[in-house]
């Protein structure tokens, strides 16, 4: 991909996280900041890409790290989302009433 | 021209589902009813942008991966398994640490092993696009680290909430963004070690210095400023990956963030330069509370502000983050559900800054399964208080303060506030006559003639009342 088709691709996603971000109902922003924690986590793929590669022993390790790190994230970002997600229920009617 | 990493056209279609996938995660949060089905798809995103990495390149060492995933794995469910949900401020800022980081050392493996991310020219040198994107890769990911690590001590009361103050640092800030950019701009010329390096290096001092003066009472911005930055990190590596599922996740995430800044800001009307420049919520805010001599109020006891609840068609409560301090939100739902009992309609009012980051209040509502529907934003329920019986405010302050509609030289003037001066009787629960609210300016509330103080702490003012009701 050359340059500008991936700044296209960035341009376009920014629109998209705009108005898909403002339709986001404020009950929700707690757990939209720890979901959208576990998904920037997918920089776990350039950490991926350094550990499996071969060539320089420092940029492995570093990148071992990084995949301890992100997966961190991600396993806690999306189970943490989870546990708070199950919480939010509709008004279960009436016991007494 | 440009030789980058595999062709492979099923492998950038997977990315692209993957990046898919995460838009529909957040399209999903529109409504708690999809909110799971959406988390749901956000973690079959990210399961196949890590399956198609591990399937597209060539694995020197699957088994150090493997126990590298695994380690981080363990930690991160124990964690959030774990995690009290009054602390969950401080488990966001600890996360969006660990996502700067990560992007701070991948940055480096690539400065480190250029070929192994396709991004080498044909003179054996870093392309000249790839090296602007790392660098500013390695400067979001380092400010987003210590940043968030400052932001974390100080939610976490490892460090005192009020701000610090460094002499000139609006000087010293300004030179170290301006080394920054500069030396990105000089790093397309020069490769060595020690440009990269000094770049890393003063972006992990300009987070510092730029959380530090920040008080208290702007941590929601600062939280959800740092979800930004996370954000665009994540972005520029993808830039220098070409990966579309890393763009568009940085892409969506750091709008997020900065539109959860934006909202933040409007709901305490400052400008998002007054917040980063910082000092807000320190002792210099006495301008409202001088010239005010002891003014009379009235105490009431747990016994009269059961009868008076008991009696209230319509109460709303309003709470704030000294309910989230005092872990006092089971206690009111209890409270909640025995008003219900004796017919009297029980509604939540939600201020957007009430607590320390976006929708805290409304989690810790959920946790003690306050039913969601309870519960409204404060526009939506703003003009209801005239005909409110009793207002009941627990934990909350600054949001409740006239002061913000009235007073110009108040530091919180302009701010959109919850009007419970407006319902029959306020009961304001609070620690101590003694105590301001984190602006450091005095609320009218507490001296009208319908107000009565509930003296105490949350939780247990709220269990009596609870008992006196039965």
């Amino acid at each position: 991909m050359d340059f500008i088709s991936i700044l296209s691709i960035f341009v376009m996603a920014c629109f998209v996280g705009y108005y898909v971000v403002w339709s986001v109902t404020p009950a929700l922003h707690t757990p939209l900041m720890a979901v959208t924690n576990a998904i920037s986590s997918v920089i776990i793929v350039g950490a991926l890409i350094a550990s499996a590669a071969e060539g320089s022993v420092w940029s492995k390790w570093l990148g071992l790290l990084a995949v301890v790190l992100a997966s961190v994230n991600i396993f806690g970002g999306f189970a943490v989302t989870q546990r708070m997600l199950a919480m939010y229920k509709k008004k279960e009617r009436p016991v007494a009433k | 021209m440009e030789h980058t990493a595999p062709v492979n056209p099923w492998v950038a279609l997977a990315y692209l589902v993957a990046g898919v996938c995460f838009i529909l995660a957040l399209r999903g949060l529109s409504s708690p009813a999809t909110a799971q089905r959406g988390n749901r798809l956000g973690m079959i995103g990210m399961a196949l942008a890590v399956g198609t990495t591990l399937f597209a390149h060539h694995l020197a060492s699957p088994f150090e991966i493997g126990v590298a995933m695994a380690i981080g794995a363990a930690i991160g469910i124990v964690t959030a398994r774990r995690i009290a949900m009054t602390d969950m401020p401080q488990l966001v800022a600890a996360f969006h640490s660990l996502v700067g980081m990560a992007a701070v050392l991948v940055a480096a493996a690539a400065y480190l092993n250029p070929g192994a991310f396709g991004i080498l020219g044909d003179d054996g040198q870093i392309l000249t696009v790839s090296r602007i994107e790392m660098g500013l890769g390695i400067a979001i990911g380092a400010i987003t680290f210590s940043g968030s690590v400052i932001a974390f001590l100080k939610l976490n009361g490892n460090m005192s909430g009020k701000p610090i103050l460094l002499p000139g640092r609006h000087v010293i800030n300004i030179a170290v963004l301006v080394a920054i950019v500069g030396l990105v701009g000089y790093f397309t010329q020069d490769q060595s070690a020690w440009v990269f390096w000094t770049i890393t290096g003063l972006s992990f001092v300009i987070g510092f210095l730029l959380i530090v003066p920040i008080g208290g009472a702007d941590m929601p911005v600062v939280v959800s400023m740092l979800n930004s930055y996370s954000g665009w990190a994540a972005a520029a590596m993808g830039f220098t990956l070409h990966n579309s599922a890393m763009i568009i996740t940085g892409a969506l995430v750091g709008s997020s963030g900065a539109i959860l800044s934006y909202i933040m800001c409007k709901a305490m009307n400052r400008s998002f330069v007054s917040v980063i420049a910082g000092g807000f919520g320190g002792d210099a805010a006495a301008a409202g509370g001088e010239a005010k001599e002891q003014r009379p109020w009235k105490r009431g006891s747990a016994d009269d502000a059961a009868f008076l609840l008991g009696q209230a068609e319509q109460v709303i409560i309003v709470p704030g983050y000294g309910m989230a301090v005092s872990q006092a939100q089971h206690a009111l739902r209890e409270m909640g559900d025995k008003l219900k009992e004796h017919g009297v309609r029980v509604k939540y009012a939600i201020h957007p800054v009430a607590g320390r980051m976006p929708g805290h209040m409304n989690v810790l509502l959920a946790e003690a399964n306050v039913p969601y529907d309870d519960v409204f934003e404060l526009e939506d329920i703003n003009s209801e208080f005239a005909q409110t019986d009793v207002a009941f405010v627990i934990g909350a302050n600054d949001v409740t303060n006239p002061a913000a509609k009235t007073d110009k030289t108040s530091p919180i003037y302009g701010m959109p506030v919850l009007d419970v001066g407006k319902a029959k009787t306020v009961l304001f629960i609070k620690r101590s006559m003694g105590g301001v609210g984190y602006a450091g300016v005095d609320n009218d509330v507490f001296y009208m003639d319908n107000t009565m103080m509930l003296l105490g702490d949350a939780k247990k003012m709220v269990e009596e009342i609870v008992k006196s009701l039965d």
